[in-house]
């Protein structure tokens, strides 16, 4: 890899199936000791692009580099040094949790006292240093998940490809999860993750968010809240549906969404409460309205809506 | 090249922990087939004993009684019934109680004794054409040669110095290889062929795509293994297993039916493995087209049935349409079933069977071939 050039670059990549454009022109870097979280509804195109970037599909049009390897031309090329965790990792069910690692590792050519250490420190870290004899079968969802990603990090990869990898993890794994993930930062990796997870697109350093193959918005979860054009309030009522469906639509009001026992509604102007609150009081609906800050689902949402309208 | 081979024999040692941890599966690999082999080495057989059969006889006389003796006697025949009702016969048929019946007119044995021709009517029940077959021949065997014995005695009655010396021609029958003509050792070495397809087949054709079904395919993809070692960390376990079950089944074949084993060991050892070559092959094939394990199963049972019936196991290849003999070419299947039966039971080596061998090796390698050109490190 050159000298300042970005552990993932990505250049106009585009990807079909029949029927569908599923990446559509995405550009995009990731840069060494980073965590960027690629966002996006079901069938954004998010796992069609970490396969591409895993050299397991082959892009239709653009450029992809990882670590320094042009992917169009030599999909193999950047293996030894890119990690990639589909959203079901592949582990073999009737192998321990030991056997597992060493196999994984052993494609890798990493063997001996390093493997060893490596195992061992990943196992720890991961809270499963006990599980070792255990069949991988055996093993929770969450410790599977964990299991995965020890393996698919045994070789010390300098890029890291994560496609929902806390997908159905419970929150105590998820929390481990990312623990592992900021302390290999630190290697000076490069970590790409999908999420459908909004709490944890708030933990990465950048985000951008996808929506049908296109990229939307990318910058860091801060930027994207300052830059935020319009306001946020957040209005607390007993039975926010009906409330909901009142507000759609109105003048100056964006995307409307239930959050807990209330609503987040983007408006353009901070401006437009008092008149929220007298059309809620003409319907006869008590309610408390106040402004809040964005949050990264508020982002996504009202993205979406734009990007539709 | 290092690197090469530790990541093929890491392969290799996955696949057969995976194969070998569980109880159940260990079991699998040896017990069916051994168990389908005695099975299927008493029940192959194309001889015909104990027919059920009814007896019709309008004549009641010494003649007619003598000739309905001569059935009973024979082992091919169990007279069942004796009826007095043609009517009768048609539903013994029908609910297969019987599969032929011999109606013998009245005035059979006085037709005899005038020397003319007696007629008695054979029905048999041809849904079965092999049975009714060889069944009408045995019956004919049976009346022809009370038919001549009658005739010798009423000669020597009437001329005795011309019967010694009635002209014949006699057939002196020399069976090569298998002088009893039993037709266990015929089918015994057949269905070692048949048991080393199926276990073969189905083992390799749900071998790859199940990994792509767990999910670790994908996973595999993205290490630098190569698809070659790939390819090959599938099959050398699966080839490993057939070859000892074939050893096993082979080894039921010479000492439980005591099929004689009259060529050499390493005549057949070889053809073993050439045709393993070929099974593991196109098992591999179907393996990296199909989509699930069912699929791959389900392309598998298609092949295997016309691979047995186009093998010569059961009816001969010659007796095909010349379009399909030409077809069977490409069946593994039909060069091992030859190797088997020529080693076992003509005890002839390679100088003899080197075009089946050479037609094992050019299938295998081409469908070894195919298979890894065909898997891609790709999900497309």
């Amino acid at each position: 890899m050159k000298e300042g050039e970005s552990p993932i670059a990505v250049r106009g990549l585009t990807k079909s199936f029949p029927g569908v454009r599923a990446v559509d022109g995405l550009t995009f870097s990731v840069e060494r000791g980073e965590i960027f979280g690629l966002v996006g509804p079901d069938g954004a195109g998010k796992t069609t692009t970490m396969r591409m970037l895993a050299g397991v599909l082959t892009p239709e049009a653009g450029e992809v580099r990882v670590a320094g390897c042009d992917l169009v031309k030599d999909p193999e090329g950047a293996k030894q040094r890119v990690s990639y965790m589909p959203q079901r990792f592949g582990l073999y069910e009737e192998l321990t949790v030991d056997e597992n690692i060493r196999f994984y590792a052993r494609l890798f050519q990493v063997k001996g006292k390093a493997c060893e250490e490596r195992a061992a420190r990943l196992l720890a870290g991961a809270g499963m240093s006990e599980f070792r004899g255990r069949l991988a079968g055996k093993l929770s969802g969450g410790m599977k998940q964990k299991l995965g990603l020890v393996c698919a990090l045994i070789h010390t990869p300098e890029v890291i490809l994560l496609d929902e990898p806390t997908n159905g993890v419970d929150p105590v794994s998820r929390r481990e999860f990312w623990a592992i993930l900021y302390s290999l930062l630190g290697e000076g990796v490069s970590i790409l993750t999908t999420t459908s997870y909004l709490d944890e697109a708030e933990r990465c350093h950048r985000i951008a968010l996808l929506h049908e193959g296109r990229l939307l918005f990318c910058d860091t979860p801060a930027a994207l809240k300052a830059n935020f054009a319009g306001q946020v309030l957040s209005i607390v009522t007993g039975d926010p549906r009906p409330v909901a469906s009142l507000l759609e639509g109105r003048p100056g009001v964006g995307s409307v969404m239930v959050v807990g026992d209330g609503l987040h509604v983007v408006v353009d102007d901070p401006a437009r409460v008092a008149q929220l609150k007298n059309e809620l009081a003409a319907a006869g609906v008590t309610a408390s309205i106040e402004a809040v800050a964005p949050t990264v689902e508020d982002l996504f949402v009202e993205a979406v809506r734009r990007g539709k309208g | 090249m290092r690197a090469m081979l530790s990541r093929l024999r890491h392969m290799l040692v996955k696949e057969f922990i995976q194969v070998l941890r569980d109880k159940r599966t260990r079991f699998l690999l040896l017990g069916p087939p051994v168990i389908q082999m005695v099975v299927f080495g008493y029940a192959a057989t194309l001889e015909i004993k104990h027919v059920p059969m009814a007896v019709l006889d309008y004549d009641q006389s010494q003649a007619s009684r003598e000739l309905v003796s001569r059935f009973e006697g024979s082992r091919y025949f169990d007279v069942r019934y004796r009826l007095t009702d043609r009517r009768q016969v048609a539903d013994l048929i029908d609910r297969g109680e019987v599969t032929m019946a011999v109606e013998i007119d009245a005035g059979f044995a006085r037709l005899l004794g005038k020397g003319e021709t007696a007629h008695a009517q054979v029905i048999v029940d041809a849904s079965n054409s092999n049975t009714a077959l060889v069944g009408l021949g045995y019956l004919n065997e049976v009346a022809g040669s009370y038919a001549r014995e009658y005739q010798l005695a009423s000669l020597s009655r009437t001329a005795p110095l011309a019967a010694g010396g009635l002209p014949t021609i006699v057939l002196d029958k020399r069976p090569w290889y298998n002088t009893d003509m039993s037709s266990q050792w015929f089918f015994v070495p057949g269905v070692i062929g048949n048991l080393m397809l199926v276990i073969v087949m189905t083992l390799t054709a749900v071998s790859v795509v199940r990994e792509r079904e767990i999910g670790t395919l994908e996973q595999i993809m993205v290490t630098p293994i190569r698809r070659s070692e790939f390819i090959l960390g599938k099959t050398i376990p699966f080839f490993l297993i057939g070859g000892l079950d074939a050893t096993l089944i082979s080894a039921v074949g010479t000492f439980w039916f005591k099929v004689p084993l009259r060529g050499s060991v390493w005549v057949l050892a070889l053809g073993t493995v050439l045709f393993l070559l070929g099974a593991l092959g196109i098992g591999l094939f179907i393996s990296t087209v199909s989509a699930t394990q069912q699929q791959a199963m389900v392309t598998s049972f298609f092949f295997i049935m016309p691979a047995i019936i186009f093998s010569g196991f059961g009816s001969p290849i010659s007796s095909m349409p010349t379009f399909l003999q030409y077809l069977t070419l490409l069946n593994p299947m039909r060069y091992f079933q030859t190797v088997l039966r020529s080693v076992y039971l003509k005890g002839v080596g390679i100088d003899v069977l080197w075009p089946q061998m050479a037609g094992m090796a050019a299938i295998g390698i081409f469908m070894l071939s195919v298979s890894v050109l065909r898997f891609h490190k790709s999900l497309e």
